[in-house]
């Protein structure tokens, strides 16, 4: 196995051994992400009907909010025993252990995704599955863009007596492109009849902010870990 | 790429945090086979200097020599980037945190260790890892169930999976027994047998006299004095201090 892809697949699997262990991150985002929705549910469904776009805005608040919450709880587990440390020690590739990282938190994040699109769809009666291919393609794509991001910033704070208020302090104003590349792409999904064209644009764009925000992490990340 | 050093040379390192000094002129050498013990009262720069010499922090300004791989301050430029991972397959460290995973068993840990490290059996490399740490029992059960000292044994033959060089540590007897802080002892003495350059920054005088080749004694970011097999080490240390008082 290549080198590179050893190091992220050795930093996935003990990421998510660590996770099934404690079941800390998981249980904490999808109940923050579920309260989040109950509580737009109350206050925006008028006799089972949501307000316009509401079911889209709401689904990616609440993935932004619990993608907070499981980077600030992931990078925190790292900080408690100073294993960032151990990991910038090996002789890995830092950019492998930044990729691991990344698609550990893509996987938590999916995984709360599971739970709350079939919730949307329920509580905001949002056809969310008439297209199921494109709605996994717009939430994996924006989900990559707001965790390659947010990995970045996460490691970069580890370290900051305020990292709980910078966080989503310097996450938020970056990823509003793929937030509204988001919301924009969920709500063309939820029209009477999706116009594909405008779906794949949404997903198109998203994509491209997925390749500038992981090639500049990627490129940011050993300088920023190394002081 | 392989890198192997028989000497370790610091050379007028400082280190500053913003306007901050937390090192300034550091200067000395550590050769294999040695023990060198940096000593000083909390905040004399100990630890930031144990991160210089890991590659974790760049030195503001001065050299350090890992044999003949130079990592350079502002002054100059930085070969640690070439030599980045190469250099840092030849460095152990174990510092005042134990760098290992709670919820991870001892095994896991080590295994997981020993593969980020490149090991080709990184299991048997954890069960041997495991019996040098006496710990072939409790192997399987998880971090957070042992006690410090048990933990302090895993965490170091974590910081030894890869056989390093260069072996840093911060503190290593803190909530120590006095077994385990003799284990420690006999350990060390063993690795600096073996050919190991090792660096020791502690408090615990006591339990060290008689342990280093050489002592640095550090006070406020500045080095007052070096010394070659120090001896009544707590003696030493309070008369050193107050001449660097003085």
């Amino acid at each position: 196995m290549n080198a590179f892809v050893r190091i992220v697949w050795l930093v996935v699997r003990k990421d998510l051994t660590v996770e099934v262990r404690s079941r800390e991150v998981i249980y904490t985002t999808v109940f923050f992400a579920v309260t989040v929705v109950l509580v737009f549910a109350f206050a925006l469904v008028r006799e089972g009907r949501a307000l316009g776009d509401a079911a889209a805005g709401i689904l990616w608040i609440a993935i932004a909010f619990a993608g907070t919450l499981a980077l600030g709880r992931t990078f925190e587990r790292e900080r408690q025993a100073e294993t960032l440390r151990a990991l910038l020690l090996a002789p890995a590739d830092r950019p492998a252990i930044y990729v691991g990282k990344l698609v550990g938190i893509v996987v938590l994040l999916v995984a709360t995704e599971l739970v709350l699109v079939p919730l949307i769809a329920f509580l905001f009666q949002a056809p969310l599955f008439s297209q199921p291919l494109w709605l996994t393609a717009v939430l994996l794509t924006g989900t990559l863009g707001y965790c390659a991001v947010g990995t970045l910033f996460a490691a970069m704070l580890v370290r900051a007596r305020s990292r709980d208020v910078l966080l989503p302090v310097l996450l938020y104003p970056i990823t509003i492109p793929v937030i509204i590349a988001g919301v924009r792409g969920t709500a063309a999904l939820l029209e009477p009849t999706p116009d594909v064209a405008i779906i794949r644009f949404w997903v198109s764009l998203l994509v491209a902010f997925d390749t500038v925000f992981v090639t500049l992490a990627l490129w940011t990340f050993e300088p920023l870990m190394t002081d | 790429m392989t890198i192997d050093f028989e000497e370790l040379t610091v050379q007028n390192v400082s280190r500053h945090f913003g306007r901050r000094k937390a090192l300034a002129g550091i200067s000395f050498v550590a050769r294999a086979g040695g023990i060198l013990g940096l000593l000083g009262p909390n905040g004399a720069g100990k630890s930031t200097l144990l991160a210089l010499l890991a590659t974790l922090l760049q030195p503001s300004a001065g050299t350090i020599r890992y044999g003949k791989l130079a990592v350079v301050g502002d002054a100059g430029r930085s070969d640690e980037s070439k030599g980045g991972a190469a250099l840092r397959a030849r460095i152990g460290m174990l510092g005042h945190d134990l760098y290992l995973y709670p919820e991870l068993t001892a095994r896991e840990n080590l295994t997981f260790f020993a593969a980020l490290y490149g090991a080709h059996d990184a299991a048997g490399a954890a069960d041997d890892a495991l019996a040098r740490a006496r710990l072939s029992e409790r192997g399987d059960d998880p971090v957070s169930s042992f006690s410090r000292g048990m933990r302090q044994r895993v965490a170091l033959e974590r910081a030894l999976i890869h056989s390093p060089r260069l072996l840093l540590l911060d503190e290593p007897f803190t909530g120590l027994d006095e077994a385990s802080v003799g284990a420690l002892i006999v350990r060390l003495r063993e690795l600096r047998d073996t050919g190991a350059i090792v660096i020791l920054a502690t408090h615990d005088l006591d339990v060290v006299d008689g342990l280093f080749d050489e002592a640095v004694f550090i006070r406020d970011g500045r080095m007052i004095e070096t010394m070659e097999r120090p001896e009544a080490l707590r003696a030493t240390y309070r008369s050193v201090m107050a001449r660097g008082r003085a």
